[in-house]
Order: C-alpha cells, then structure tokens, then sequence
C-alpha cells in the first residue's frame, strides 16, 4: 500500500510495462502489474515472479488507464503483457474524446 | 516528469518515421531522441546553468529543447530581433549560459557576459552521430522546462516560467498519444521564442505528426511549402494568415488541397481575415486557439464545427461566436472575475481567470501570480456566454474609463473595421479633463479608399452607445506591430495623447 504522487514513474516487477501517474486518489492503494505490486521506476524486480494469468491482458503504449471512480488514472510509457488493477480492481481502458488541433 | 517521456514514448512507438524537417535536413524521432542525448553530454560538460538558443527555426530548436531537458537546464529561446543591446541585459540574467547561434550572429554574440557560444551546424554537428546513452533524465515535475522572455508590449521584458509539468500536462490534457496519421505533417512558422513554437514541437512529438519547420515565416514560403510538402496542419498568427490570404486571393487556381487544419492564435483575428480565409480554404477546419505564454499556450478552441454554424448562421448571436475564442480545454477551468475578485456569471464582463495543470502564471524572480485556489489572472477582459463561448476584450489594463463607464477597445474597433474603407484601428483611451479619459482612434484606410472623421464617428455612434465614438481620429499609413503581430497599443496611446494637446 502506497500513496502515489502525480508525475511518479512506477514500473512493473514481472514484466516491461511502465506508467506515469496522471492523477491519484488521496488515499493509499495497493496498485500491481499482472498481479504484482508496482515498482518505482529506478527499483530491481524481485527475482522469481511472473505474470499471474489472471493479470495477463496486457497494456499500450500511450493508452490512460481509470480506476472506477476515474480519481485514479494513469498513461502506459512502456507497454508489456501485464494488465493493471488497483485493490483487485481491474483499470479500464479511458476513452478519448479528440480535440480540434491548436499548434 | 520530465519532456524527454513524451520523445521516448514516441521512439517506442514510431521510432522509424521522421519527426522534423527543415529545408533538405531530417531527423527521424529515433536520431532525435539520440541527437538529444549528445546534445545533453555537451550541455553538462559546457558547465552551464541554462541554455539559450538566438536564430531561426531549425533542427537546432526540438535538439536543443529535448537536450536540455535530458541534462535538467532550462530552455532559453531568445528574439533573434533584440538589439545586441538589449541582448546583454537578458544575457547577464541568464548566465552563465551555452548559446546556440545563427552563424552569422556568432561572432557578435561572442562579447556577451557569461554565454559560451556556439553555431547552429556546431551544436548540430556535435549532437549527431554521438554514441547512445542511458535515460538518465531527471524525472523532477518542478524543474524548468523553458523559460520565454515575453515580448514587453506591457514594460521590461519578463521571464514565463514553464516546467516540466505545466508542458507535459498541456501535451496530456489536449492529445492522444500516437493521435497523427503516417501522413500528417505539421507546419512549424511561428518563431523558436514564441510559446506556440514550443507547444508545436511537444504537441507534434506526442502525436507522431511529421513537423516541418519555416525557418522564418514569409507568405509566399509558407504556401510554397504547405504545397511541396503536403502539409496537413498548421498554426499561424493573425497577421500570418492576414499575408497568406492576400497572397493566396492573387493566385486562387491553386489552393491548399492538402491542407486539414489550420489553427491560429496570439493576437486578435480581424474577421474579415478569417471569413475570407474560410471562402478561400473551404476544404480546411478552422480553429481558434486562445492561450498564453503563462499558460502553456492553449487553453481554449473554438473548433471547425463552431466556425462552421458561426460563418452559415444568420442569427447575429451564433454568428458573433466567430469572434469568441471558443470554450476551455476539459483540462482547464475559466471564470471571469470583477476586480474585487467576485465571480461573474454569464454576459458579464470581467478579468479571464485560469486553472488547471498547465497553468504556470509564474516569472523568474517575482514568484508566482497564481492564488491559493490555484488561479491565475490572466490580465485578459472578457465573459462568457450563457452557451460557454468565452470573449476578449482586450488587455484589462486597456480598458478605457471614460466618466465612471468601461469601455473596451475591442468592441470599438469591430464596428470601425466593419466599415468598408477601414483596413485596420486601434482604439485608445487619451487623457481628458472632462471625464478622466476620452475615446481615441488611429486608422488606416484601405488604398484608393477614403472616409472623413465625421463620417466615421457617425458610424460608430449609429451601431454603439455615444459614449462610445472616438472623440479623436487621426489616419495613418500603418499601426506599429510586434514582430508576432500583437499591436503595440502603448505606442499608439502615447502618440495619440502627445499629439491631443
């Protein structure tokens, strides 16, 4: 369990996915990556563990991925073969809404 | 957090395809990435504390912008047009800096205090073919991204402070990563020192949208351009697209056939400019964006749709929203305030005020103007519609007070510009014993035109108050602009008082 902080680069410790967190609950959350607890980004991986199968629908690269109540989101920087949960919540995709282009 | 994120994603995701084109020259976004790297080494070794950048558009700018980011140096892109002069106060705040030079500038920037300079083709040269290198960025969201000496229409030139975060969060609030197809290409004419430059090239990397660069702006090559290259987005500021128009009117049988979007900003857009810009380019979606240095450029769009029903609608409210500066990005939030602070609801007009994630609303050395809520005030009057379209009306600080009444230059000058013989105005207050302030106005007529000064007082006064019609009108051959087009207002002012007597 851990507070995250908007702007943290967090990574996954059983496969190559990386995200930044955009926005973040004021609370602590237990977030893992194909069924583990995410990293920081400059961290070693515990050796030993894999991909939960249960965990395992993957991430894109620059795709935003939402808890429930959407105050939790976050943008994949590194895709890999993990999926995303919060709590056992599994995130979901966050839909796009394209803006007119200004520059 | 850092600007180097957005560059990196775009390796991992398009790494072969080209990021920027100047002239004969390419890189693509994985030599980018890697020009950037060298480019970071060169910076740390110059032992310097920010880097500058004095010339024109070139692949020096997006190296030299990323470069800096990677070795954690703010980005200073300086006006090529400051005298060498002034050059030397900014220089003084900023060193000791590494300058990167146009060649034929070098050799006078040398006696600069505290710049190690180095040309554009050095700095290029030393940045290509350098050896990979780990991402061994600094991820601090608070460090300092770009710093811009805004163009001090308003006093001293001040220094906007943008960090990583501020831009990142622009790039995040308004684009989908990878949102460009293999085809779009992106048009970059505004200069390196302008917001609009910086926010082109974060935008465009993130989007994986082919950025070709002007190296400076001239009507016949940007659309000389735009056709070679199969331009597909562009931005531009008022007084560009005024010169692209007159061109295009006088060799109409071409057209921009590739050209999709074409955004514009940093200045007010007369209408007739951008009526006949819609009649000439039927093909292409119009979208006026509004922004700030201050503010990571945009924060509101009026888009193509609006300009759409705006330009076919024969009701004067929808129709009026052609000079609405649209509604706020969903990133941000704008209220409009009175002087004491107090929210004004809709139609009423007051200072625009900003919030969001990009918002920066701070200056070196004079700390940040944002408030405990996390708003900034813009200095900008307007309101906003009962529809949310949100209206300028001019610096607050041009407001005219005449006799207790505010009166805003820019409704003034939307009526004299309507009348057929005026080609452009600035409307003024000048000082006045009777009521504190009277309504002033230079104009320039349109050639082989012409219109007296009673006429066009009778012209004002038949579709605005009579408080509102210029008490003064003086004519003129042209209005002083600065070099992106913002009217020198203070200029015209004191020239207009002075001659008022």
């Amino acid at each position: 369990m851990a507070r995250l902080k908007t702007g943290t680069r967090l990574k996954s410790a059983v496969c190559n996915t990386q995200v930044m967190v955009v926005s973040a609950p004021d609370a602590d959350v237990e977030l893992t990556c194909g069924g583990q607890p995410m990293i920081d980004a400059a961290a070693s991986p515990p050796p030993g563990a894999t991909v939960s199968p249960d965990a395992a629908k993957g991430t894109t690269l620059g795709k935003r991925y939402v808890n429930a109540d959407g105050k939790l989101e976050l943008l994949c920087i590194k895709p890999g073969e993990g999926s995303l949960a919060v709590g056992g919540q599994a995130l979901v995709l966050k839909e796009a809404k394209p803006l007119p282009s200004s520059d | 957090m850092n600007l180097m994120m957005l560059l990196e994603m775009a390796v991992s995701g398009f790494g072969d395809r080209v990021a920027v084109r100047c002239g004969d020259e390419a890189l693509r976004y994985e030599q980018l990435f890697a020009a950037a790297g060298a480019a970071a080494g060169e910076i740390a070794a110059a032992g310097c504390e920010n880097v500058a950048l004095l010339d024109v558009n070139s692949l020096a700018v997006p190296v030299a912008l990323f470069g800096s980011a990677w070795a954690g140096r703010p980005f200073v892109p300086l006006n090529y047009r400051l005298t060498d002069y002034e050059l030397e106060s900014l220089a003084e705040r900023i060193a000791p800096s590494l300058l990167v030079a146009a060649p034929e500038r070098a050799d006078a920037l040398r006696k600069l205090p505290g710049a190690k300079v180095v040309t554009r083709d050095e700095f290029l040269g030393r940045a290509s073919g350098g050896a990979s290198r780990d991402a061994d960025w600094p991820m601090d969201p608070d460090a300092i991204a770009v710093l811009l000496f805004t163009s001090g229409t308003t006093g001293a030139p001040k220094a906007a402070v943008i960090r990583h975060k501020h831009l990142v969060s622009y790039v995040f609030g308004s684009l989908e990563f990878g949102g460009a197809g293999e085809d779009e290409a992106a048009l970059v004419s505004v200069p390196p020192y302008h917001i609009a430059g910086m926010a082109a090239i974060a935008s465009s990397i993130y989007a994986g949208r082919r950025m070709v660069q002007l190296a400076s702006f001239a009507p016949e090559a940007w659309i000389e351009t735009a056709r070679r290259e199969r331009i597909t987005h562009a931005f531009v500021v008022p007084t560009m697209l005024g010169r692209i128009v007159d061109v295009l009117e006088g060799a109409p049988a071409f057209g921009l056939p590739t050209l999709r979007a074409l955004s514009y900003g940093g200045g007010k857009m007369p209408l007739p400019v951008i009526e006949r810009a819609m009649q000439l380019l039927p093909g292409t979606d119009f979208t006026n964006a509004y922004g700030l240095t201050e503010t990571s450029s945009t924060i509101a769009v009026l888009g193509p749709e609006d300009h759409r029903a705006a330009a076919a609608s024969d009701d004067p409210a929808l129709r009026r929203r052609l000079t609405s500066v649209g509604r706020p990005l969903p990133s941000v939030e704008v209220a409009i305030r009175d002087a004491d602070g107090k929210p004004l609801g809709p139609g009423r007009s007051g200072e625009v005020c900003v919030r969001g994630e990009q918002v920066s609303g701070e200056y070196l050395g004079r700390g940040s103007l944002v408030d405990a809520e996390g708003w900034f005030p813009t200095r900008d009057a307007g309101f906003v519609d009962d529809a949310g379209y949100l209206f300028l009306e001019g610096r607050i600080d041009d407001v005219i007070v005449r006799g207790g009444e505010n009166m805003s230059p820019g409704e003034i000058e939307e009526v004299l510009h309507a009348h057929e013989a005026v080609a452009d105005c600035a409307v003024v207050g000048i000082p006045d014993q009777e009521w504190g302030e009277a309504v002033a106005a230079a104009i320039v007529l349109r050639p082989g035109r012409s219109a007296t000064v009673a006429e066009l007082q009778q012209w004002v006064r038949e579709r605005l108050r009579s408080s509102r019609t210029p008490q003064r009108i003086v004519f003129r051959d042209e209005l002083p602009y600065n070099e992106t087009g913002k009217l020198l207002r203070r200029r015209v002012k004191a020239e207009l008082a002075s001659e008022a007597g």
